[in-house]
């Protein structure tokens, strides 16, 4: 059993807010440096040079990448020897996520539902725990964009729809999303589980690295084939018109009940912002 | 072929025909900020039929919520908001004389119309582009509605605030130019 002071996860969430919000990852760079490089349209190329541009003042200014700082959803791998102390880690992590959006001078996006009032502090987060193997605990800050999550959809096919139906929904959804989520994107599918799960697995399915291969072979080649469909849309970079409307395509499956074929299709702008601290 | 235009505010009817889509255009001078909750306050008001906080006439409205400013900075990152979600609202401010919105993503076609009927355009700022942007606002003030906080009305100045013509007073959208031009369906 090894312990660890929840002080300790509120000083990650904090450090994790602060530079999710303001450092681009690696992977992501890499992609939009090669979208400059291979988009056809003069304008979307413009587009990437001017995103890695925003990047770079970002990073060196201390400027957020986009004045959306998100909602931020934390999820925890919470290693089963790990015993918790000083604390409850709910509490710590909301109390990450508030001094990080404080003293990061992070914008507070979140509101009362009906009286739309300002919660004042970007909290409550979204926490995920899992209880994992081991006595480490992982937390991946995920500042999730209002103007993507809110072209994501979640999806109840029957059956009968098969792939050909969960294909025709991807498209679906990204082409009715156009402009408004900021592409190029990121699409995140999740196929099975329930309603709220396949949601999930669509979620977990953005924190893949980009230009990563799915270790399933099966929907490695499915992930490339989505992804040609969504770029045949033509929507392009900032919705100006070209072929790279999306980035990547990443699935997660599980089995499902067998009256269902839920499909969620969660969409991630460009500034795909996530953090993640081992303690 | 595509053209750059530096625009400087108060726009009239004559700087609003002269544009068209694809135009890269660079605004300067006095521009405000509303989002979701300003724009029903804004409405709100004139059903009640009472004043508005700014005189709207000639007008830029950016729909955008920026980031809090760092000690000694004007602003944090201010790239543009959905503008679909304005779209029940803007028809109202288009008629007392608004004459451009910047934002981003596609507008109903009731926007569009007015857009026509009253001579306005609609100017698009790449999303997520929030630290390139606010390198172009020169000094920002709150003017209305402090306790919405980010959603708060600024009078923002500008220098060369890069958009580019979305849809012009014609009834045309580069959205739609443009997704069709490299459609592969």
């Amino acid at each position: 059993m090894r312990e660890i002071d929840v002080k300790d996860i509120t000083a990650a969430v904090k450090e994790a807010a602060i530079a999710a919000n303001h450092e681009l990852g690696e992977d992501l760079l890499h992609a939009l440096a090669h979208g400059q490089a291979t988009e056809e349209s003069p304008t979307g190329r413009e587009v990437f040079r001017l995103l890695l541009e925003n990047a770079r003042i970002a990073r060196e200014n201390r400027i957020p990448i986009c004045q959306d700082c998100g909602l931020a959803v934390v999820f925890v791998d919470l290693g089963q020897d790990v015993h918790l102390v000083g604390g409850h880690l709910n509490d710590a992590i909301q109390a990450g996520v508030r001094q990080g959006y404080e003293e990061g001078y992070l914008r507070k996006s979140l509101c009362h539902p009906l009286t739309r009032k300002n919660t004042g502090d970007n909290t409550p987060a979204v926490i995920y725990t899992t209880i994992v193997p081991g006595d480490r605990v992982k937390l991946t800050v995920v500042p999730k964009g209002g103007g993507s999550e809110n072209m994501s959809r979640v999806h109840m096919l029957r059956p009968a729809a098969g792939l050909a139906g969960i294909k025709a929904k991807v498209v679906e959804t990204v082409r009715e999303a156009g402009a408004n989520p900021c592409p190029p994107i990121i699409v995140g599918v999740g196929i099975g589980g329930t309603f709220e799960q396949a949601a999930l697995l669509a979620k977990k399915a953005l924190l893949r690295e980009v230009g990563s291969k799915n270790p399933d072979p099966e929907l490695a080649a499915l992930e490339e084939e989505f992804l040609t469909l969504v770029n045949k849309t033509g929507i392009g970079p900032a919705g100006l018109g070209g072929r790279l409307t999306a980035l990547a395509v990443h699935i997660n499956m599980m089995p499902c009940h067998i009256a269902s074929l839920p499909v969620a299709v969660n969409i991630q702008c460009h500034a795909s912002r996530h953090k993640e601290v081992i303690l | 072929m595509p053209r750059t235009i530096t625009l400087v505010t108060p726009l009239t009817d004559q700087d609003v025909e002269a544009l068209e889509i694809g135009d890269t255009v660079l605004v300067n001078g006095v521009i405000y900020t509303a989002r979701d909750a300003a724009h029903k306050r804004l409405v709100d008001l004139l059903a009640a039929g009472q004043p508005l906080p700014v005189d709207l006439r000639g007008q830029i409205m950016f729909y955008v919520g920026p980031s809090p400013a760092r000690p000694g900075r004007v602003i944090g990152a201010a790239g543009p908001t959905t503008s679909y979600r304005m779209d029940p609202y803007a028809p109202q401010l288009l008629a007392l004389g608004l004459k451009a919105m910047i934002g981003k993503g596609k507008r109903a076609p009731e926007v569009i119309a007015a857009m026509q009927t009253y001579k306005a355009v609609y100017l698009g700022a790449i999303g997520g582009a929030g630290a390139l942007i606010s390198q172009a606002i020169q000094e920002a003030e709150i003017v209305a509605y402090e306790d919405l906080g980010p959603e708060a009305i600024r009078r923002l100045v500008v220098e060369n605030l890069p958009t580019i013509v979305i849809n012009d007073c014609r009834g045309n959208d580069l959205y739609e130019l443009g997704m069709q031009q490299y459609a592969q369906d």
